[in-house]
């Protein structure tokens, strides 16, 4: 047996089926991500409360969700949703894992960005007779996403490849699939290979994505700088027309 | 009658009551100083009057209209008539300074964005900061943050405006520029509360001095000029009257400025 096949490792690549399992990666982290953070959201801003009812099941939810492995909580899904007679696809399953998996940390990261701004920012909004609401909507979660983007593209890189977790409850994604040919040709090296490139693509379209995101983000703040150091520059020019 | 009347205002912290019983009158217009030594109440006084402090008990006369300051429904009736300034001004980051000024009326009260907008720019005019209007607060110098600051409590047009230390984080020039200002806004029937530990500014200042020590109102003074006469009230500033020099709005005509 040689070494290393070129023509595996090119079949591998161009292969549908594997090209497919990737889609699939694709698919779960983003609507996992996406429902995650909506959770997350929930649950930072729960923790956050000084009402007891809503700060303690939030505490718990994070502290049993991120206390245990992923391949247990989805193992538990798989096997006990059936037993109270919900039938649901593995696909299903795996996303219901992940976001709830997810959601757990992506609250801290909210939290800790919600904590970020300054107390006498939300005093000043309430003395202007801002609802708690329109505080939370308009002055908090703007400036706080601004923070945790680094933090939550992290995430976003880290559920990308923790997918494959949702291989022990048999979901097809990238990894399973690579397993299952593998299990069939034995070409392992190939295989791994291929699935890795894969994910070095998605990982790095996420990154690209990201950096766009980011830039998006601190837009009001960089046409302030802007202006700022035009002005600095022009001002002794033009003295006279100041606007 | 008097137009403000705040009466036996407790408010407690745990086991400790940081406010026992204190009360103040104030006529229309009229500038009232809350002064006394660090951790005597000052500020959590001033916060009880825009509903921001719960209290335990407490009753306020304002415009012949009584709010009990413990209901819970007490703090919207207290921020419809009342602003504040803060200490460390509270500046929404994010946002533009025109925004800052534009948000509360646009999206509390209601009011268009252009006619907010319109009166926002004319009051950042009548301030000297007619330039910054689209400038970010991180931009700003710590001067003409507590300027916008002003600013954004008067796009609510409000009857009473609260100010906690206004000139402790300004050059003595700032101080006498603020001093003028709040003059004026008082002359246009503007009752303003503050707190300030600069004792020039508050003698030369207040038509008001309130003296509290413990949580309580140890002395008033009444009268411009004269408030900071009251035996009680001298001896405080005597002793803490670091800048008793300083006559924040006595000379206009600086030839400097
Ligand atoms: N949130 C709080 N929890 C517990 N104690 C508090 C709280 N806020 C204020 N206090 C206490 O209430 C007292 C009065 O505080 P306050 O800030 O009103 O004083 P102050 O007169 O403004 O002082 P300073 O001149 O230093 O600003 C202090 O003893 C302070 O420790
Ligand atoms: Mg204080």
């Amino acid at each position: 047996m040689q070494i290393w096949s070129w023509h595996g490792f090119f079949t591998y690549l161009g292969s549908p089926y594997i090209f497919r399992g990737a889609l699939i990666t694709v698919i779960m982290t983003v609507v996992s991500m996406m429902m995650g953070f909506l959770l997350g959201l929930l649950t930072a801003v729960m923790k956050r409360s000084q009402h007891r009812v809503l700060s303690w099941p939030a505490r718990f939810y994070v502290w049993f969700f991120r206390g245990t492995p992923l391949l247990v909580q989805l193992v538990v899904i798989y096997t006990g949703l059936p037993k109270l007679d919900i039938r649901l696809s593995v696909l299903a399953c795996s996303i219901i894992g992940l976001t709830l998996n997810e959601a757990a940390y992506l609250a801290e990261i909210i939290r800790a960005g919600l904590n970020a701004v300054p107390t006498g920012q939300i005093a000043a909004a309430r003395a202007l007779g801002l609802s708690e609401r329109q505080i939370a909507w308009r002055i908090a979660f703007p400036q706080a996403f601004r923070l945790i983007i680094p933090p939550l593209g992290n995430s976003v890189n880290g559920l990308l490849k923790t997918t494959s977790v949702t291989s022990v409850i048999s979901m097809e994604e990238l990894m399973q699939r690579s397993q299952i040919l593998v299990q069939d040709q034995f070409m392992v090296l190939e295989l791994f290979s291929v699935a890795a490139l894969y994910y070095l693509l998605m990982t790095t379209a996420w990154d690209f994505l990201q950096r766009r995101i980011e830039h998006y983000a601190e837009r009001p703040y960089r046409r302030q700088q802007k202006t700022a150091a035009v002005e600095a520059i022009e001002l002794p020019a033009t003295t006279q027309d100041a606007r | 009658m008097p137009y403000i009347d705040v009466r036996d205002v407790c408010v407690r912290h745990g086991k400790n009551e940081t406010l026992r019983h204190a009360g103040f009158e104030a006529e229309r217009g009229d500038i009232v100083s809350f002064i006394g030594p660090s951790g005597s109440g000052k500020t959590t006084f001033l916060r009880t009057l825009i509903g921001l402090q719960p209290v335990w008990q407490g009753q306020m006369d304002v415009h012949g209209r009584n709010v009990d300051m413990a209901a819970p429904a007490s703090a919207r009736i207290l921020r419809e008539q009342a602003a504040i300034v803060f200490q460390q001004y509270g500046l929404f980051g994010h946002m533009s300074v025109l925004r800052n000024l534009t948000l509360a009326p646009t999206v509390v009260a209601k009011r268009s964005r252009r006619e907010a907008e319109h009166e926002a720019r004319a009051l950042l005019e009548r301030l000297g900061l007619a330039d910054k209007a689209d400038v970010l607060p991180a931009d700003l110098s710590g001067g003409q943050k507590q300027r916008v600051a002003i600013a954004r409590a008067l796009m609510l047009r409000p009857a009473l405006l609260l100010l906690d230390e206004p000139t402790s984080a300004l050059d003595p020039h700032k101080v006498r520029d603020v001093g003028v200002l709040l003059r004026d806004l008082a002359q246009d029937g503007m009752t303003i509360i503050q707190v300030s530990h600069a004792m020039g500014v508050v003698s030369s200042l207040s038509d008001r001095i309130v003296l509290l020590e413990d949580g309580q109102v140890r002395a008033v003074g009444t009268g411009r000029g004269y408030a900071a006469q009251q035996p009680d009230i001298a001896a405080f500033m005597n002793t803490h009257g670091g800048d008793a020099a300083t006559d924040p709005a006595g000379s206009r005509s600086d030839p400097d400025h």
